[in-house]
């Protein structure tokens, strides 16, 4: 369970990257946080594994308040999986970046090996495992990266903007394991601005404004609430959009599910076909 | 990292900030010059005594007192190096003299250190460029030079954000002995290396279409002009710099030990 209470963040730069801060994220909860450039989504993050330590109010981590543990300590439980990959590759081979973050929890060899296999098989990256990083695409490389984190299994899996550079297939992919890991019980916690993303997997959605939590809710609730979206300049998902524009019709009006609105487009044209009498 | 927040410019108006950048950079010589030519710990302690006005009507006193507090680690190893050295040599006998050569060895090294970031912190480097410029330097050194400078920065805060990213994966830099923590941080190293040169490649990609070079001799909207005020710091440096010589060549200076 993550605690925040009251957390403010101010960087010795001195902007001020959060305000007042409360959210309590319970296990095997499934959360995304979207909101605008420069919200404070990546420093909120950043505290959960004690990377950045509150300047005001306290974070609890399963009950142990991030200031007095070590990132390290804090890494194990919570897994958080960096925006840009480049910022963490630096081995010979895709299965030598796996097994760094085992060997530094101590792993034992046979359950390193068993891991990294395990890791580069979840991520299509088998055929890479002996190919340098450095060699990979983008999205490849971002793989990897996330990779490297789930490998040691944390409880809590933390992942900055994880759709960039994926291709279509890929993010489909990713959809399913997240919910997947999801389902069998680990905490996930996602930033992203990708809303499509978001309605697809139907998590609970917090949205950041201006360095505070405005708003939280069901993906439902939250992504057809066009107020607290455009406060976050976020978008409503392309189906909700169009659902608003067609109210005249009498649809309703707090569509995200693409299925969903398959089923009334199609109860709606045989309505009308039978009205019309044909 | 907090040695290149004490190198970062930091803009302001004071006076000095104002300075031609040509005058700032023969007062920072000047200062240079000095703390080489003594040798004793009194006159480097008054050379150190004497810029702290130039740093406090600068008011750059936060950033300056950063880099000093980044450069510790080298002062350190300049101490003991010395001491080490100065203990063989004297057949293994550690004496007064010793410790105050050490001591006044390092904190010339602090002189320097603060004559530097002064320098740096404040003058924009878009004045540097101009500087050099105006110097008859090619435009390409000039270039790279400032380029240099403006992305240390960046590389402090991308260093910063690998440090962090592979703490996340478990990295504990200050585990271990000695020669491990060197080795904690090749991971550090390398993704910052790899991404400095991807930066740079890039960077020439950007600047190459953007028409870079393409034009022999390039003109500037702004002209650097000598003012009053940099004649006067002329002279007065000139005055400060052959009374020190004076003093250093002719007057005796008192030499207090520090006692053991
Ligand atoms: N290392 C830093 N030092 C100083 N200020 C920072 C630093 N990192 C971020 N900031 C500032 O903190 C604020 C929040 O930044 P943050 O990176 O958390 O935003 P974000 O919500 O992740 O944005 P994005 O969607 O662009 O990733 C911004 O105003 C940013 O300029
Ligand atoms: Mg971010």
């Amino acid at each position: 369970m993550i605690e925040v209470e009251n957390v403010s963040f101010t960087y010795p730069s001195g902007v001020e990257a959060l305000k007042e801060i409360n959210v309590k994220i319970n296990d095997a909860d499934f959360i995304a946080i979207i909101g605008e450039n420069g919200a404070g989504k990546t420093t909120f993050i950043k505290h959960l594994n004690g990377i950045l330590k509150p300047t005001q109010g306290d974070i609890y981590i399963n009950g142990l308040n991030t200031k007095k543990a070590s990132i390290a300590e804090l890494s194990r439980d919570v897994g958080l999986v960096f925006q840009n990959p480049d910022h963490q590759l630096f081995c010979e081979t895709v299965e030598d970046e796996i097994a760094f973050g085992l060997k530094n929890f101590g792993f034992n060899k046979d359950a390193i090996s068993e891991r990294v296999t395990w890791a580069l098989n979840l991520l299509d990256l088998t055929k890479y495992g002996k190919v340098s990083p450095f060699m990979l695409s983008g999205g490849e490389r971002k793989r990897v990266a996330l990779a490297t984190i789930l490998a040691w299994d944390p409880k809590i899996l933390v992942l900055d903007e994880p759709t960039i550079g994926q291709d279509f297939h890929q993010k489909d992919k990713l959809r399913q394991f997240i919910v997947q890991l999801n389902s069998q019980g680990r905490t996930v916690i996602m930033v992203t601005h990708d809303v499509e993303f978001v309605a697809d997997c139907n998590p609970k959605v917090i949205v950041m404004s201006n360095n505070r939590i405005i708003a939280t809710g069901s993906a439902r609730e939250v992504l057809t609430n066009f107020d607290i979206l455009a406060k976050a300049s976020v978008l409503p998902p392309q189906i909700t959009q169009l659902f608003i524009k067609l109210s005249d019709l009498g649809l309703p009006q707090n569509v995200i599910d693409l299925y969903e609105a398959k089923q009334l487009i199609i109860d709606l044209t045989k309505g009308r076909l039978n009205n019309e009498g044909l | 990292m907090k040695v290149f927040e004490g190198l970062k410019f930091k803009r302001g108006t004071t006076a000095i900030h104002r300075l031609d950048p040509r005058t700032k950079f023969l007062v920072s010589c000047m200062i240079f010059t000095l703390a080489l030519l003594f040798t004793e710990l009194l006159s480097i302690m008054i050379l150190f005594i004497a810029q702290l006005p130039l740093i406090f009507s600068a008011r750059i006193y936060r950033e300056w007192s950063l880099s000093l507090k980044g450069s510790l680690t080298l002062v350190g190893i300049i101490l003991l190096s010395n001491l080490i050295v100065g203990y063989i040599s004297n057949n293994f006998q550690l004496s007064s003299q010793l410790l105050t050569y050490s001591i006044s060895m390092a904190f010339r090294f602090v002189v320097l250190m603060s004559s530097f970031s002064l320098f740096f912190l404040t003058t924009s480097p878009d004045d540097l460029s101009l500087a050099l410029e105006q110097s008859h330097i090619p435009y390409e050194f000039c270039f790279a030079f400032t380029t240099a400078i403006r992305f240390v920065p960046v590389l402090a805060i991308e260093a910063q954000t690998i440090m962090d990213a592979q703490r996340s994966r478990g990295l504990e830099l200050d585990k271990g002995n000695f020669l491990k923590r060197i080795r904690n941080y090749i991971p550090i190293l390398i993704p910052l290396i790899v991404g400095a040169i991807r930066r740079s490649l890039e960077l020439a990609e950007a600047m190459e279409s953007r028409a870079f070079g393409a034009k022999k001799k390039r003109t500037n909207l702004y002209r650097l002009q000598l003012k009053k005020s940099d004649y006067l710091t002329f002279l007065i440096s000139f005055c400060i710099l052959s009374l020190a010589l004076y003093i250093r060549y002719n007057i005796p200076i008192p030499e207090f030990q520090i006692p053991l």
